[in-house]
C-alpha cells in the first residue's frame, strides 16, 4: 500500500493480502453475550430480569415435583404423605385416561393398533421407507377399525371389499377422464354400501365367525379417542382439502360455487354446533331404523370443518404460485391432472405446510370439544375423577397430564413440518 | 402475404405449411389486441418478431400453442386444427415447443426431472430413455453437468438454455421463443443466442419475439413488424433493416438501432 499516493490514481495490486483472525474479543463466549445477552442497557435489564422469572417459576416447580407422591388411594393421603404434587390420582386411573371405559381384558386391542401405527404411518411420513409399505398402510385402517371396535372380520373385509370395487371402476375409467373415473369411484362405494355392505358383511361374517368381542363407541374414550379422531380426520381431511381448493379455483362455474359455498358455511359455524348436529340432528335427517355410529359421525363433521379450513390454506398456496408454472406446464402438453399432480400441488402444498399442519393442530386439540357431547376424551375423562370424593380438589397434576399429553403430539407434528420443511427446500438461498 | 410465397426459394425451408393463421383476432374483454393477423410459416422457417410493448407479439406467439385463446379466425398447426377441444390443443402443445421470458423451470425438480417429466407423463417413455435423450439435449446446450442440481442453483443464461432443452426433449417439430434473452443478464444473452443458433442451422422451425436484432440478421429468413395488434411490415432482415417501408417500422428500428 505504501507505494500509492494521493496523487497517484493508476494502482496495480501485485501481491494478495492473507486473510488474518478476527480481533480476540470478537470471538466466543463473551462476544456471544454481549451480541445476545447484553448488547444494549435495555437487553440487559431485560435479561436480568427474565433471570428472575426464569428462577422463580423452578424454584416453584421444583420441589412440587421433588416431593410428589406416587402410592396413596385419595388425595387427603398424599397431602400426608408429601408437600408436592399427587400424582397417585394418575396411578390410579391412568386406564381412563388412555382408554376410556374399554373393557380391561381387551386392553391389549388399543395398545396392539397404536404400536401398528407406526409401520403404517412411517411409509407416508418418509420417502426412504421402501413403497411396498404402502400396502400395509392402505391395510391399516381396516385392521385398526377390526381392532378397536372388534366383531367379525366379516365387516372390514366386506368394506375392504367395496373399496377395491371403487378403485377398479376408478382404474377403468381414469384413462378416459378423471373427473368421471373419480364420480363413478365414489358412486361405486356409495352404492355398495347402501345395498351390497350388509348382504357381502353378512355372508362374510358367517364365513370367518364371531371374531373379537365387540366394543361400543360409548366405552372408547380416552388419549385413544382423541387419536382415533384426530388422525382419521386429518388424513381425510387433506385429500379433501385440497380437492375443494381446486374445485374453488375451477373454471367449472357449478363446481366452484358448490365448493365455494361449502367452504364458507362450515368455516361461519362453530365446531361444537356440528358436533351438535352430529349427536342429535343427524339421527332426524337419516333413515329411522340406520344405526350410525357416534364416533363415526364425529369423525364426517371434524373432517368437513377441518377441510373447509385446509382448503382455504390450501387456496393460499395455490395463488403464491406463479402464472408461469402453470404455462409452462401446459405448453409441454401436460393435462390439467397431470399438471396439478406433478407441477402444482408439490409446490402448493409445500408453500401451505406451516398453515397445513397449523390447522391439523387445532383440529387434534378441538377434539376435545366431543366432551360437551358426552364422549370421554381425555378433558372428559377429568369430570368423573374431580366429583369422586376421594380426589376431590385435585387439578394441576390431572390437567398437566392430559397437557403434557397433547404437547408431545401437537409438538411432534410441528417438529415434522419442519423436517419436511427443510427436506423440500429447493431454492438454496 | 407476399412474402409467404417466396420463402420457398430460401434453402432448407420446404413447402409444406407449419403454421397457417387466417383472419385472426382476439379481445382481452373489450380491448382488440390482435386484428385480423395472416400469418403462414413453412417448415424450416426462422421468424423473428418485433415491435413495441403492447403490440401484441407475445399474445401472437402465445395464441399458437393456445396459453391464450382466439376469439374469431382460424389457426392450423401441423394439420391440427386449434379449436376448444381439448384433444387437440393437448395434441398442438406436445408438438410445438415452448420457451418463456422467464425461464418457468420447475423450482421443485431438478434440471433431469424437468427435461425428464413430459417424455414420461406425456409420451409415456420409460424412464431410462427419457434420461438419456435428456443427456443428449442438455449436452447440446452445454450443461450435462448441472443434470442433478435444481434450477435455483443455475444463473439465467444456464436456466434458459435448460428450458430449451426441456422443450427439445419433447422432440418437437415448432419452437416458440417469447422474450428469450429479456430477463438476462447482458454476459448471459450470447450463450442463450448461441444455442438459439445452433438449432436454427439444424433447420428447426422457429417463431421468436425478440428484440435481439443481430440475431434477426443472423438466423432469420424472415422478419414481422407487429404495432397496435396488427402486422405492419414483413421482410427478409437485409430489407427490413436497410430498407424499412412503413413509417412505424422506420421509426422503432431507429429507436432500437439508435445507440
Amino acid at each position: 500500500m505504501s507505494d500509492t499516493h494521493a496523487n497517484s490514481i493508476a494502482f496495480v495490486r501485485d501481491t494478495e493480502l492473507p486473510p488474518a483472525p478476527p480481533p480476540v474479543a470478537e470471538t466466543g463466549v463473551i462476544r456471544w453475550m454481549r451480541e445476545n445477552l447484553f448488547s444494549s442497557v435495555l437487553n440487559a435489564v431485560l435479561t436480568v430480569l427474565s433471570l428472575l422469572v426464569i428462577f422463580m417459576v423452578l424454584r416453584g416447580m421444583i420441589p412440587w415435583f421433588w416431593n410428589s407422591t406416587w402410592n396413596a388411594n385419595s388425595l387427603s393421603e398424599c397431602r400426608e404423605m408429601g408437600s408436592g404434587a399427587c400424582f397417585a390420582v394418575i396411578r390410579e386411573r391412568w386406564p381412563q385416561f388412555f382408554f376410556g371405559f374399554y373393557p380391561n381384558t381387551e386392553y391389549w386391542r388399543p395398545v396392539l393398533t397404536f404400536f401398528l401405527l407406526f409401520p403404517a404411518i412411517a411409509p407416508v411420513l418418509f420417502n426412504r421407507v421402501p413403497k411396498q409399505a404402502l400396502l400395509f398402510s392402505m391395510l391399516y385402517p381396516f385392521i385398526g377399525y377390526w381392532l378397536i371396535w372388534g366383531g367379525s372380520l366379516g365387516g372390514p373385509v366386506g368394506t375392504l371389499l367395496g373399496v377395491v370395487a371403487a378403485y377398479l371402476v376408478y382404474r377403468v375409467l381414469v384413462q378416459h377422464s378423471t373427473v368421471l373415473a373419480l364420480l363413478a369411484g365414489v358412486a361405486v362405494l356409495i352404492i355398495w354400501m347402501l345395498f351390497l355392505n350388509d348382504f357381502v358383511i353378512g355372508q362374510l361374517s358367517n364365513l370367518f365367525g364371531p371374531g373379537l368381542e365387540q366394543v361400543d363407541s360409548r366405552m372408547i374414550g380416552g388419549f385413544l379417542l382423541t387419536m382415533i379422531l384426530g388422525i382419521v380426520s386429518i388424513s381425510l381431511a387433506l385429500p379433501i382439502g385440497i380437492l375443494l381448493a381446486l374445485g374453488r379455483q375451477s373454471d367449472l362455474l357449478i363446481i366452484k360455487a358448490i365448493c365455494i359455498g361449502f367452504i364458507e358455511f362450515i368455516r361461519g359455524v362453530p365446531l361444537i354446533t356440528l358436533l351438535f348436529v352430529a349427536n342429535v340432528l343427524l339421527s332426524y335427517f337419516l333413515p329411522p331404523d340406520t344405526t350410525f355410529d357416534l364416533v363415526l359421525r364425529v369423525i364426517i363433521l371434524i373432517t368437513m370443518f377441518a377441510s373447509a379450513y385446509l382448503a382455504e390454506v390450501i387456496r393460499g398456496g395455490l395463488a403464491a404460485l406463479p402464472r408461469g408454472q402453470y404455462e409452462a406446464a401446459d405448453s409441454l402438453g401436460l393435462d390439467y391432472w397431470q399438471a396439478i399432480r406433478l407441477i402444482i400441488l408439490p409446490q402448493a402444498l409445500k408453500i401451505s405446510i406451516p398453515g397445513i399442519v397449523n390447522v391439523f393442530i387445532g383440529v387434534y386439540k378441538d377434539t376435545t370439544l366431543v366432551s360437551i357431547i358426552s364422549m370421554y376424551d381425555p378433558l372428559g375423562v377429568v369430570q368423573p375423577i374431580l366429583s369422586d370424593a376421594d380426589w376431590n380438589g385435585i387439578l394441576w397434576e390431572l390437567y398437566g397430564f392430559v397437557a403434557l399429553f397433547f404437547f408431545i403430539s401437537c409438538y411432534s407434528m410441528s417438529q415434522y413440518s419442519r423436517y419436511l420443511e427443510n427436506k423440500l427446500r429447493t431454492d438454496h438461498r | 402475404m407476399a412474402m409467404a410465397e417466396n420463402t420457398a426459394k430460401i434453402p432448407g425451408v420446404s413447402d409444406e405449411v407449419a403454421i397457417s393463421i387466417r383472419n385472426m383476432n382476439k379481445w382481452y374483454g373489450d380491448f382488440h389486441v390482435l386484428r385480423d393477423i395472416d400469418l403462414t410459416v413453412q417448415r424450416g422457417e426462422r421468424i423473428v418478431i418485433c415491435g413495441p410493448s403492447g403490440s401484441g407479439k407475445s399474445t401472437l406467439i402465445r395464441c399458437i400453442n393456445a396459453l391464450e385463446e382466439h376469439q374469431k379466425g382460424e389457426i392450423v398447426v401441423d394439420g391440427t386444427v386449434l379449436s376448444s377441444d381439448l384433444k387437440n390443443i393437448d395434441k398442438i402443445r406436445s408438438e410445438v415447443g415452448m420457451c418463456f421470458q422467464h425461464f418457468n423451470l420447475f423450482p421443485h425438480l431438478t434440471i433431469l426431472e424437468n427435461c425428464t417429466l413430459a417424455p414420461i407423463w406425456v409420451r409415456k417413455m420409460p424412464k431410462a430413455e427419457a434420461e438419456e435423450i435428456a443427456m443428449h439435449f442438455l449436452t447440446k446446450v452445454k450443461i450435462p453437468e448441472q443434470a442433478d442440481k435444481y434450477p435455483g442453483q443455475l444463473s439465467g443464461g444456464q436456466q434458459q438454455r435448460v428450458a430449451i432443452a426441456r422443450s427439445l426433449c419433447m422432440k418437437p417439430r415448432i419452437m416458440l421463443f417469447d422474450e428469450p434473452t429479456s430477463a438476462l443478464d447482458p454476459e448471459m444473452i450470447k450463450e442463450v443466442l448461441d444455442t438459439m443458433v445452433s438449432l436454427a442451422e439444424e433447420g428447426m422451425t422457429m417463431l421468436c419475439v425478440t428484440h435481439e436484432m443481430g440475431f434477426a440478421r443472423q438466423v432469420a429468413n424472415r422478419v414481422i413488424f407487429m404495432d397496435a395488434g396488427q402486422i405492419v411490415e414483413q421482410n427478409e432482415p437485409e430489407e427490413f433493416f436497410n430498407n424499412p417501408k412503413s413509417e412505424r417500422t422506420q421509426l422503432f428500428l431507429s429507436q432500437i438501432l439508435g445507440h
